[in-house]
């Protein structure tokens, strides 16, 4: 199946650090595939690479395409409107407006926003309305921030690490939302939870020092308790590389 | 108690003034994070716009209707320029801050001279309607029509910026740009768009200031703009930037602080204690009164 | 155009210092003594009776011309002050003038209205400048970015402020305050001994040069080029950007008083107009316009800056203006519409100053010559 979505020799500079040197995947056109690695491997900046939200003082090279259609030095409002939802780490909900005002900019003038679909999946933001979302609490500001993206039909939808900082029950509730989403939508996801990962993810790619360091099946990885843990754990294990992936890194490893 | 009365309007009047100079200034900065020097030319676009339509644009005089065209052809001037410096010149430095207010300390610069050059350095009777130069009786004080009609249009404008904000979809645009303008692009909103719009908003209404401050103080002169924005700065900032609300809670404050202050202490002591009144609020709230929220 | 676009430039326009642009040829054994050879030139100037026509009015060694040369030199020292905080440690104050002032104004008083001898008013004026601009700078450092700005323009209105209402009939108000030089040196006084002004006016930007040099060399300086960088990076470092930025600010209002003193006796008095924000708002155009960050840049932009503030007013005036038709003729003769449309072409076109062009010459001379390598001629 052709991807969705494929990431190709990505390298992004910030402020003259090399975040990200040479990196390599595709999103698979249905399902989630889960971005992993530990903390600062660059899995937001890949993301934020994407969506087009580099930072001024930060420099992207590679090839982003979504079928035929090249991403890179588009403005992030065009990628959005061509069907990139982007659901940012830490939520980032308007919170001096309302539940209703913050679901109203997503709005698109010539497109029937899907109330139906956010309000069956999300009841309580239709009854939080009138609430200004600032005094929403962390998971229902999680629900606000993923309706906001399904308020319009997308082809990828990028999730930034959704259930940072909730409670263990809140974070069930929107594993449970993300694995209803998914059956209709591609998913690229950044995820810290290895429990959420393994109830959702299809495929995964890793990162490690700016690299893909593996990819392929997600719970193939969860299976190698020790893969998994020299990858995303404390020990420093030497990389391994996924089949398809070290011909890609190999190439351009400097 | 009449003297209090006067000062209180008086005060209100040049709060007014500091308001219709301030909003405009607090919505570009909010959402767009230009701290614009060039707001100041606006008002003196506006002033002079008005006061050259008042002589040479048919229809247009210094009283009754006529007036009112020749304001309305000052507003349009100084909207029309303040658009102009965002597309030519502001836009292509998006996001680069720095740049983007070293060009309007060159074009504030630029922008007073080439008024001082076309009209002269020296200060210009301003055109005014007859009954702006009377004065009202309001409880046992004699205040200054031009004064009332500030701050009658000051309140108008409010209202009106605040009904835009409130209701509209760009009023809801650049509430949402004020507080995180990256997460609005990411709705897949233009949000340049928005600056656009902020900037004729902002330049009208400098532009409103510049006109009717001409008829309160009798005069047009090139600096006018240049003194009353370190004002407005001060207001946007104990304000909180980005906040329309807050300019108007800051510019009476600003306004009455200044009056009363000037008329019981030493003149210019006022001023001085305007901004003793800046670092206080910097040191104890440095967000402003009203924090980065385009409303309340 | 492409320059303007490239997402490598970083936020305040911090061009590549000049002295590590790589020189070719000849030149680069001569260049460590390029300054010295300037400031020898510059020091012997007034012996020479060179006529410059539309340069300057007089021959060189002219008072007039020789009080147009000491201002700007002590401009280009200013400039090269201002350039601590904004260049080099990357702190947009838009007060920087008050400091100026306070050296202008407190010689001024000190010697014309409490008549005390010029080296006590001097020392006081400078030490006074510095304790001001490390109190003020002590509650703007408070803040940052364009709230620091704002609240250093603020700072600087209430200078101005003082100055204008004339509290205790000190400042003398709008019409400005001559300097009584009953008590002054015989040396510095009087339109014959100008020459000497000059003299004083090329020591003290020769002390800025100097100590800004070796400030943005020290360990100290290096902190400051990282809080200009990314102030989060030195804070890890378990450093206090408060304290840095503070003596940043201390000296830089230190040395602007100094030039204040100087100024004070090139012009003899004291005015108004060194307090607006107009003044301080040149210093800005000055450092952008030679190259922030750089040695020379500053100094230079200081300099051409002050001279063309003063020659576009003779230059409006003349005839070759006056016979234009008065679309152009008329703000032609506002040296400040000349300077400001600059300004905004520089920040658009030459982001690094002349400074910076320097190098952008270097390189583009490099690439024509690389079409023909080596080429035996």
């Amino acid at each position: 199946m052709e991807p969705v979505l494929t990431v190709e020799n990505l390298s992004v500079r910030i402020a003259g650090l090399h975040i990200l040197q040479g990196v390599s995947f595709p999103v698979a056109p249905t399902g989630v595939t889960v971005l992993l690695g530990r903390n600062g491997v660059g899995k937001t900046t890949t993301l934020r690479a994407i969506v087009g939200l580099t930072p001024r003082n930060g420099e992207v090279r590679g090839t982003i395409r979504m079928g035929a259609q090249s991403l890179l030095a588009r403005p992030t409002y065009r990628l959005v409107r061509s069907g990139l939802g982007y659901v940012p780490e830490d939520r980032c909900v308007f919170a001096g407006l309302t539940v209703a005002e913050n679901l109203r900019l997503a709005e698109r003038r010539g497109a029937e926003a899907a109330y139906d679909r956010v309000f069956a999946l999300f009841p309580e933001l239709e009854r939080r309305a009138r609430q200004r979302a600032g005094s929403l609490s962390g998971g229902q500001q999680q629900m606000l921030a993923i309706g906001r993206v399904l308020l319009n039909e997308n082809r990828l939808l990028l999730i930034d690490e959704p259930t940072k900082g909730l409670a263990p029950k809140v974070v069930t509730e929107v594993t449970e939302v993300l694995e209803r989403v998914a059956e209709s939508m591609p998913v690229l996801l950044v995820e810290q939870n290895l429990a959420v990962v393994r109830r959702l993810a299809k495929d995964a790619v890793v990162l490690a020092a700016g690299q893909v360091a593996w990819a392929g099946d997600a719970q193939e990885l969860l299976l190698e308790t020790a893969l998994t843990k020299s990858l995303l754990g404390v020990g420093t294990g030497e990389p391994h590389r996924g089949p398809e992936q070290a011909a890609a890194t190999g190439k351009d490893a400097n | 108690m009449g003297t209090v009365i006067l000062l209180t309007l008086t005060g209100l009047g040049l709060a007014a003034l500091y308001f219709l100079v301030a909003s405009g200034l607090s919505l570009v900065f909010g959402l767009a994070d230009v701290l614009n020097f060039a707001h100041g030319l606006f008002l003196g676009v506006g002033a002079y716009a008005t006061w050259w339509a008042a002589g040479n644009l048919p229809g247009a005089g210094p009283d009754g209707f006529g007036f009112v065209l020749a304001v309305a052809f000052g507003v349009a001037a100084g909207t029309l320029v303040a658009v102009l410096v965002e597309l030519v010149l502001i836009r292509p430095l998006y996001s680069r801050t720095i740049e983007q207010v070293l060009v309007t300390v060159g074009l504030s610069l630029a922008g007073v001279a080439l008024l001082q050059a076309t009209w002269g350095a020296d200060a210009r009777p301003f055109p005014r309607p007859e009954w702006t130069r009377g004065v009202t009786g309001i409880l046992g004080a004699q205040v200054p029509n031009g004064g009332l009609l500030l701050i009658i249009a000051a309140v108008l404008v409010l209202g009106a910026l605040l009904a835009f904000l409130q209701w509209t979809r760009y009023g809801l645009v650049i509430r949402a740009g004020v507080e995180n303008r990256e997460m609005v692009t990411a709705l897949g909103i233009d949000v340049r768009k928005a600056f656009t719009l902020v900037f004729a908003i902002g330049g009208a209404a400098a532009a409103l200031a510049g006109a009717l401050g001409g008829v309160y103080f009798g005069t047009v002169s090139p600096g006018q703009g240049s003194s009353l924005l370190i004002f407005a700065f001060i207001v946007v900032v104990i304000g909180g930037m980005g906040s329309v609300l807050g300019s108007a809670y800051a510019a009476v404050a600003v306004g009455l602080l200044q009056q009363f202050v000037n008329y019981y202490g030493t003149s210019g002591l006022g001023d001085i204690c305007v901004v003793g009144l800046l670092a206080a609020v910097l040191l104890l709230r440095p967000q402003g009164i009203a924090g980065r929220v385009a409303t309340a | 155009m492409t320059e303007v676009k490239s997402p490598e430039v970083p936020a305040p326009p911090a061009a590549v210092p000049a002295e590590l642009t790589p020189q070719p040829g000849r030149w680069h054994r001569v260049r460590p003594y390029l300054p010295l050879v300037a400031l020898l030139v510059a020091a012997i100037l007034p012996y020479s009776t060179l006529q410059l026509p539309g340069i300057f009015e007089g021959p060189l060694n002219s008072p007039g011309t020789l009080q147009l040369l000491a201002i700007c030199l002590i401009f280009g020292g200013l400039a090269a002050g201002y350039d601590l905080l904004f260049g080099r440690t990357g702190m947009l104050s838009f007060g920087h003038a008050l400091y100026f002032a306070a050296g202008v104004y407190g010689t001024d008083i000190l010697v014309t209205r409490a008549g005390l001898p010029l080296w006590q008013a001097a020392l006081l004026t400078i030490t006074g400048g510095a304790i001001l601009a490390a109190l003020l700078g002590a509650v703007a450092l408070r803040t940052v970015g364009i709230a620091f700005a704002m609240v250093t323009l603020a700072f600087a209105q209430v200078g101005a402020i003082l100055v204008a209402r004339d509290f205790g009939g000190l400042t003398g108000g709008e019409e400005g305050l001559p300097l009584d030089v009953s008590g002054l040196p015989d040396a510095l006084v009087g339109v014959t001994n100008t020459v000497n002004l000059y003299w004083l006016a090329l020591a003290y930007l020769a002390v800025v040069v100097f100590v800004v040099h070796r400030v943005s060399g020290s360990p100290t300086g290096r902190v400051l080029a990282g809080l200009r960088d990314d102030e989060r990076r030195i804070g890890v470092l378990g450093l206090d950007p408060y304290r840095y930025k503070l003596v940043a600010f201390t000296l830089a209002g230190g040395l602007a008083a100094a030039g204040g003193v100087v100024y004070c006796l090139i012009v003899g008095g004291a005015s108004p107009h060194i307090t607006s924000s107009e003044l301080t708002l040149s210093l800005l155009v000055m450092v952008v316009l030679g190259g922030p960050g750089t040695r020379w840049g500053p100094v230079l932009g200081g300099i051409l800056y002050m001279y063309l503030d003063h020659r576009l007013t003779a230059f409006g005036t003349s005839d070759a203006v006056d016979s234009l038709p008065a679309v152009l003729s008329r703000p032609l003769s506002q040296p400040l519409f000349v300077l400001g449309t600059i300004f905004i072409l520089a920040v658009y076109f030459f982001p690094g100053g002349l400074a910076g062009l320097t190098s952008r010459l270097t390189l583009l001379r490099r690439s024509l010559r690389l079409p023909t390598p080596r080429s035996p001629r």
